[in-house]
């Protein structure tokens, strides 16, 4: 809304600074670039497949595929050697954990460290719906009404005498 | 001055809230209504102070007052006046007073529309929102205080941080923050009704406007926040499954399930005990959201060890009100009478197969967030939980959610008949298959599961609208006696299945766009062109530009079809000088059905520029749908029954007359 009230000599003299500048920051919406994509469609696509699954090991919560940083740029270029090496999709899974560990998977594998996170969900549905079963079948056993009391009795026989 | 002021307010304030704490509690326990009433003076007084509190910071933000730490480190004399204002919130300390100011906002409300709730029953959920209060305010004033001077004063500041200069994720804190913040309210409902030892319908009636107002802003938040990703990240996502969008999920999933089990509370005095529990675990994870991203426990488990002061005491924050709760929980909640009988199939055992699977959805949520802080803590293993994982393990829980989503509307309270409900759906059962085969087989034959997830988007919106008509019995008797059932119908009822409809809006967009939009990334110079679906997308020029805090490159990038021109894209990279920070600018061309997408990347007039395109099919979907979920508890929370008043005055109305015994008496309305 306020423009800055640069006189416009000196407003030149700093854009061009800037814009140096700017080419040396480091960009944060380039991820996979051209210069790095496989000539062979089908082959590029599962490259960005397997990209997507694995984590950029620098990065906060990133897939390689949609970083910026020079390690997930290094990392592209082994999944796509490995893909035109003739590796299969779980091979390159395999090569990228030998080099980095499980953490660069970002579906980690199902191990004793993992069960929890794994089956913890199932768990609870489970545990949830037999305590629910459980509730609706004493729920029912315990459904017939209390009997009458004395003075309800009275008041029924008078009704029916009446 | 003026902030001096401001801080001497926040102390005020936090005295306030420390004497509507307490002695209200003390009024109800002993039956005393000069310490009960005090409770809503104290609200009122308390919210004043916060306010005033509130102004002074923002006095500072827009007359860039650089004597104060805060303005100096988020703000900066060149920015634009509504970034300035909405820096205030921008950072730690202003993003905590204004969680302070809607919860005493919120306490305030509670005072002034809370004129006809019981005297204890207001006394106490007073002194709850006060105890919150209190630990927000203390940890502002303690740890986090906005109003610290600094001396001598920089010439200027700091500036915002760019990612946060945009309208999009400007009024995303406050969105969200009425969210969490509101369930603050059904909390304090809920712990009020455990010391009470009473939940009846009429403290569902209280609760679930809350609830659902707090809902409505939640769902907003949420969606905005996933709109500012999708268009200033730069590569056409939408959800991330970062922790902190998680952190915002899990309160609105353990909301969804209070929302719909309340209403079983209401209508039929049943789910009490549960009710109560929800609603201090939709709390108590909205407060965990907090602590995740406040902490900076999700960088790293280490960061947050260094400076340990913020985290420590936000976790023993978490740990008193959700322990507190449970425990309080624990001892009262058996002596809360059990409720209404019914049959597993019916509408109570609907909504209950609805938390069920809610809540295991939460959970899932909730381990896939927490897993990797804890197993780093416990035994230095690291592992990454990113979107893979939450798409084979959240996603198909959605599939019985989905399916049962559209039955239950159709089932009576107490005890019903499956085969009926399910025979009325057979219109929208069809029309869904017919939708996911057709999607398989014409738009992308090799992804079968995202044609069976796009014929639950369609069941969810046939469904509801099945539901809708058979509601007003449209076909079934003449128009007029429709149109009738139409104007007889309860808006709550309205906003439910707009609200039901809209998600299958919501995942139509979220399957299309992710499984089948279009990509073209590739390098261009100026007077190239390239193609995507249909479209010639020459690039025409690069150019320097200039904005008021940042320089930038923008390129202008000329669409045809069938050689005629069809619109201009303009995204830009913007570099903000005084941060040397870079952000994307996306161009997005819509007709509400595709969005055509464009960024700018790296590159120069001699090798060219890196510009990626995407064509995003249902995308804007995604968002207007969630639009129409939070209008649809919008419209519900409108229902005659819970405006406060509503029904006396309905009853004095039809009832006039009727005393008057056939003359003509006044007409009131």
């Amino acid at each position: 809304m306020i423009a800055p009230a640069i006189p416009d000599r000196v407003g030149r003299r700093w854009v061009a600074l800037a814009m140096a500048v700017l080419m040396l920051a480091t960009s944060p919406s380039v991820a996979v670039e051209p210069s790095e994509m496989l000539k062979d469609p089908a082959l590029e696509a599962r490259a960005r497949a397997i990209g997507q699954a694995l984590r950029c090991v620098v990065c906060q919560n990133q897939s390689i595929d949609d970083s910026a940083a020079e390690v997930a740029r290094d990392m592209r270029r082994a999944v796509r050697e490995r893909l035109a090496a003739g590796d299969s999709n779980n091979q390159v899974f395999d090569y990228m954990v030998a080099r980095y560990g499980d953490y660069v998977l970002l579906k980690p594998p199902f191990k004793a460290g993992t069960l929890l996170l794994w089956l913890g969900a199932p768990l609870v549905l489970l545990v949830a719906s037999a305590a629910i079963l459980v509730a609706v079948r004493q729920r029912r056993v315990a459904a017939p009404p209390p009997p009458l009391s004395e003075r309800e009795r009275e008041r029924l026989r008078s009704l029916l005498g009446g | 001055m003026i902030p001096e002021l401001g801080h001497f307010a926040l102390i005020l304030a936090l005295v306030v809230a420390l004497v509507q704490g307490t002695l209200p509690l003390v009024g109800a326990a002993k039956g005393d209504d000069r310490l009960m009433a005090l409770g809503s003076t104290a609200a009122l007084t308390q919210a004043l102070l916060v306010l005033i509190a509130f102004a002074a910071l923002t006095q500072a933000y827009v007359t860039s007052d650089f004597s104060v730490v805060n303005v100096v480190a988020n703000s900066h004399s060149a920015k634009p006046l509504v970034y300035k204002i909405t820096g205030v919130w921008g950072n730690h300390e202003g993003s905590m007073l204004l969680w302070a100011l809607i919860l005493a906002l919120f306490g305030a409300a509670v005072a002034i529309f809370g004129a006809n709730l019981p005297d204890t029953l207001r006394a106490r959920v007073l002194a709850i929102q006060a105890l919150i209060g209190t630990g927000f305010l203390a940890f502002l004033l303690f740890t986090s205080n906005p109003f610290e001077r600094l001396s001598p004063a920089p010439p200027d500041g700091n500036g915002l941080n760019p990612l946060l200069q945009d309208p999009g994720l400007a009024f995303h804190p406050p969105l969200l923050y009425l969210g969490y913040v509101g369930f603050s309210v059904t909390y304090a409902f809920a712990i009020a009704a455990l010391l009470e030892g009473r939940v009846d319908p009429a403290w569902a009636r209280w609760v679930r406007p809350w609830t659902l107002a707090a809902w409505c802003f939640l769902t907003l938040g949420i969606a905005l926040g996933s709109w500012w990703a999708y268009y200033i990240l730069g590569w056409g996502g939408f959800w991330f499954w970062d922790p902190v969008e998680n952190a915002s999920l899990m309160p609105w999933l353990a909301g969804t399930a209070l929302l719909h089990s309340a209403i079983v509370v209401e209508k039929r005095d049943a789910l009490k005990s549960w009710t109560v529990l929800l609603a201090i675990l939709a709390f108590s994870l909205s407060l965990l959201g907090t602590f995740l991203v406040r902490s900076g426990v999700l960088t790293s488990v280490h960061a947050f060890a260094q400076d340990p002061a913020r985290g420590l005491y936000i976790l023993g924050f978490l740990i008193a009100v959700t322990g507190g709760g449970l425990a309080l929980y624990a001892w009262r909640a058996p002596k809360l009478s059990p409720g209404g009988l019914f049959q597993p199939v019916s509408r109570e055992g609907a909504l209950i197969l609805n938390n069920l699977l809610l809540c295991t959805l939460a959970v899932t949520v909730l381990l896939g967030t927490l897993y990797p802080l804890f197993l780093d803590l416990l035994t230095g293993n690291k592992v990454s939980v990113g979107p893979p994982f939450f798409n084979a393990t959240f996603v198909p829980l959605c599939a019985p959610l989905f399916a049962a989503l559209c039955v239950g509307p159709f089932l009576g309270w107490k005890r019903a008949e499956l085969w009926p409900a399910l025979t009325q759906l057979r219109l929208a059962f069809f029309v869904s298959v017919a939708a996911a085969v057709v999607a398989a087989a014409v738009v992308d034959s090799r992804s079968t599961l995202a044609a069976v997830a796009f014929g639950f988007g369609v069941w969810l919106i046939v469904g509801s609208i099945v539901e809708f008509a058979s509601r007003i019995r449209l076909a079934r008797v003449p128009w007029p006696e429709s149109l009738r059932r139409l104007r007889a119908t309860p808006r709550a009822a309205i906003g439910m299945t707009i609200a039901h409809g809209a998600l299958g809006f919501v995942v139509l967009g979220s399957v299309a766009t992710g499984a089948w939009h279009l990509e073209v990334i590739e390098t261009l110079k100026p007077g190239e062109k390239t193609h995507i679906a249909g479209y010639d997308v020459t690039l025409q020029r690069v150019e320097n530009v200039q904005g008021p805090n940042y320089v930038a490159e923008r390129a202008t990038l000329a669409v045809t079809t069938g050689g005629r021109p069809f619109t201009t894209l303009q995204p830009e990279r913007r570099l903000f000088v005084v941060q040397r920070r870079q952000i994307a600018e996306t161009a997005i061309q819509t007709n509400l059905l595709r969005d055509l997408y464009a960024t700018l990347g790296e590159g120069d007039p001699n090798t060219g520029w890196v510009i990626r395109l995407y064509l995003n099919p249902l995308a804007p979907w995604i968002w207007l749908g969630a639009a129409l979920c939070a209008l649809g508890g919008f419209v519900s929370l409108s229902d005659r029954r819970l405006r406060i008043g509503a029904p006396t005055r309905f009853r004095a109305r039809t009832a006039g007359p009727g005393m008057t015994g056939g003359t003509r008496g006044p007409r009131s309305a």
